[in-house]
């Protein structure tokens, strides 16, 4: 054999050996970065939750935990539906274009129903929970506020269907989570009726 | 048997070792005749001083390992019950707490130190980065230290900083429950954060530290004047403006030890909270998931990145530029286009800039800690965001025509 076939040899094999070695890493390093996942029973704990609204009232509230995520469910009343309707060139995204939210909730009241909102309560800036301010003309927030949620840690404001206003710190509206409604009044939270979008 | 110059022939316990590993020949090199500049100032305690605090560190986190529980349910009881039921155990915390503090107290003028007698420059670069790295690293060790006792401040503090990581297009939300472990923040991501603070992170950090001292031994250590003392040189080799690490230096640091270490306990003894600054009132409050705290600022060492990440309106351009205020001090050494390196000897163009960066970063700290309702603050913290963003975009501009003081050819 000739050195330089020799030479050719080696470093075939050099390179071979060192392919095989970088695979064989990849394949041991898989079960680890696997094993940083959400558990079987974390998956488990993550199923659906009912919630029944049979007696929450007009102008009310609910909170229930679905996943580690509050989800607020709340009955509006007349009045403010028709403010959401008034407010709509205040906001960023009034479509839900860039938003969060079942495809049968991509309308302006973000409900299946209008006066039922479903929504998971964690702010879309950095995951803080907003708190429901549904008085009108506080002294902190202004004259112009008509009730709907405001996130104390970064000041981002949204309204009564969790739609952010312009120039927030939030980028998107707040998430409604799938769901839908078993009976009249039940409704089943981590679960939907079609895609996501 | 045949030894070279360096190492000691002698017989008994040492020479029997030398034969066998590089005792006498590791402590010359690195102890007794590794040669600094005779003229050290107040600035170039703080390196020694990050070491004493690891240590600090090191010792105190074993003994709390041996009490805390790592589970949702019993970190932040077994955290109390360091406090209140194990013999000396309120110390043993408020040590490692306070050091969590000091730690980044000396660094940051360890850094400054750096940048102020362009100890960055070449052929520094490697020493700077590797230097820049165990800052990366140590604010990795002390945000996931900071979620371990399981009170609000941590539940909340880890949430914002994870949801940082869903800025990332196209994964973001994948990377985000792959970090937590579980759709929410809960006992899985606690058990994970628990193993990298105690064993993955502090590993690294080590390394790190032993990588920047072989680092700083093989260039040589540069001193306020800039100077390079290996250029001079007498008939035996030493460097005629060095002496030697031992006994000069390690006396003079033991004078800066004691002082630190009286600071030291004087906060952890009489102001361990530091008035909010080091522990937060409402980290005495368990975790609740369902109730935000009015307010979340971070620790005080966060501040300055936590107003730029606010000053912006949109979450993924915020965090890319908390990405890049960071990136762009690893990047020192090529922006800065002056030769001269000690601030000494520069032109007034980079002593107003460091200033206006010194004074930018602790507005920023300082704008970091207020509540975001105040417009006023948001737009001061994007004027002095422009401002930290501006020492170094224009700094290969403003170097570059600096008119500079002749260097001396020997220490002053």
């Amino acid at each position: 054999m000739s050195e330089e076939a020799g030479l050719s040899r080696r470093h075939f094999l050099t390179v071979a050996t060192t392919v095989t070695g970088a695979v064989g890493l990849g394949f041991a390093a898989a079960p680890f970065v696997a094993s940083f996942r959400p558990s079987a029973r974390a998956r488990a704990l993550g199923a659906p939750v009912e919630v029944d609204i049979s007696k929450l009232e007009p102008g009310a509230m609910v909170r229930v935990n679905w996943r580690g995520q509050p989800v607020w469910v709340l009955r509006r009343t007349e009045g403010m539906l028709e403010v959401l309707e008034q407010q709509r060139v205040a906001l960023a995204d009034p479509e839900s274009r860039r938003s969060d939210q079942p495809d049968d909730t991509r309308n302006p009241l973000r409900s299946i129903r209008p006066e039922i909102l479903v929504m998971v309560g964690i702010c879309t800036h950095l995951g803080c929970a907003p708190i429901e301010r549904f008085d009108v003309s506080p002294a902190d927030l202004g004259p112009d506020w008509r009730g709907g949620f405001y996130c104390p840690c970064h000041g981002s404001r949204f309204d009564l269907s969790g739609r952010v206003f312009a120039n927030q710190p939030a980028p998107t509206n707040l998430p409604i989570p799938p769901h839908r409604f078993l009976t009249d009044t039940l409704v089943l939270i981590g679960e939907g009726t079609g895609a996501s979008a | 048997m045949s030894s070279t110059s360096g190492e000691n022939t002698g017989g008994g316990l040492i020479g029997w070792i030398d034969a066998r590993f590089p005792l006498t020949k590791l402590m010359k090199e690195h102890i007794t005749e590794y040669y600094a500049p005779r003229n050290f100032n107040f600035w170039y305690v703080f390196g020694v001083l990050a070491l004493v605090v690891l240590v600090i560190q090191l010792v105190t986190g074993i003994f709390l390992t041996m009490y805390y529980q790592p589970s949702a349910e019993e970190a932040f009881a077994s955290v109390e019950f360091i406090m209140r039921d194990v013999e000396w155990g309120w110390l043993i915390r408020y040590m490692h707490s306070t050091g969590a503090s000091f730690f980044f107290i000396v660094v940051y003028l360890h850094m400054f130190r750096g940048m102020m007698y362009g100890s960055y420059k070449p052929p520094r670069e490697l020493l700077w980065i590797i230097g820049m790295l165990i800052y990366v690293v140590l604010m990795a060790e002390a945000f996931l230290g900071y979620v371990l006792p399981w009170g609000q401040m941590s539940y909340w503090g880890a949430q914002v900083i994870i949801s940082l990581f869903g800025a990332v297009p196209g994964i973001g939300d994948a990377l985000v429950e792959w970090i937590r472990g579980d759709y929410f923040i809960s006992g899985a991501t606690l058990n994970r954060f628990f193993a990298l603070h105690v064993i993955a992170v502090p590993l690294a950090l080590l390394l790190l530290v032993v990588l920047h001292i072989m680092a700083l031994h093989e260039v040589g250590s540069l001193g306020p004047d800039g100077i390079e003392i290996k250029e001079r040189k007498d008939a035996s080799g030493k460097p005629l403006d060095g002496i030697a690490f031992h006994p000069y230096y390690t006396s003079k640091d033991l004078v800066a030890i004691i002082v630190f270490l009286i600071a030291f306990s004087a906060v952890v003894f009489f102001a361990p909270q530091f008035g909010g600054l080091f522990l937060k009132p409402a980290n005495f409050e368990p975790a609740n998931m369902l109730k935000t705290p009015d307010y979340i600022p971070p620790v005080w060492y966060f501040t300055p990145y936590y107003a730029m990440l606010r000053a912006v309106p949109s979450k993924g351009l915020g965090a890319l530029l908390m990405l890049l205020a960071i990136v762009a001090l690893f990047l020192l050494p090529w922006l800065d286009r002056c030769r001269v390196r000690s601030i000494r000897y520069r032109g007034w163009e980079f002593k107003v800039a460091l200033g206006v960066f010194v004074v930018s970063f602790i507005a920023l700290g300082w704008l970091g800690l207020q509540p975001a309702t105040e417009a006023i603050y948001i737009y001061a913290a994007r004027f002095f965001t422009a401002l930290y963003f501006a020492f170094f975009i224009f700094m290969p501009l403003y170097t570059a025509r600096e008119r500079t003081r002749p260097v001396p050819e020997r220490l002053t």
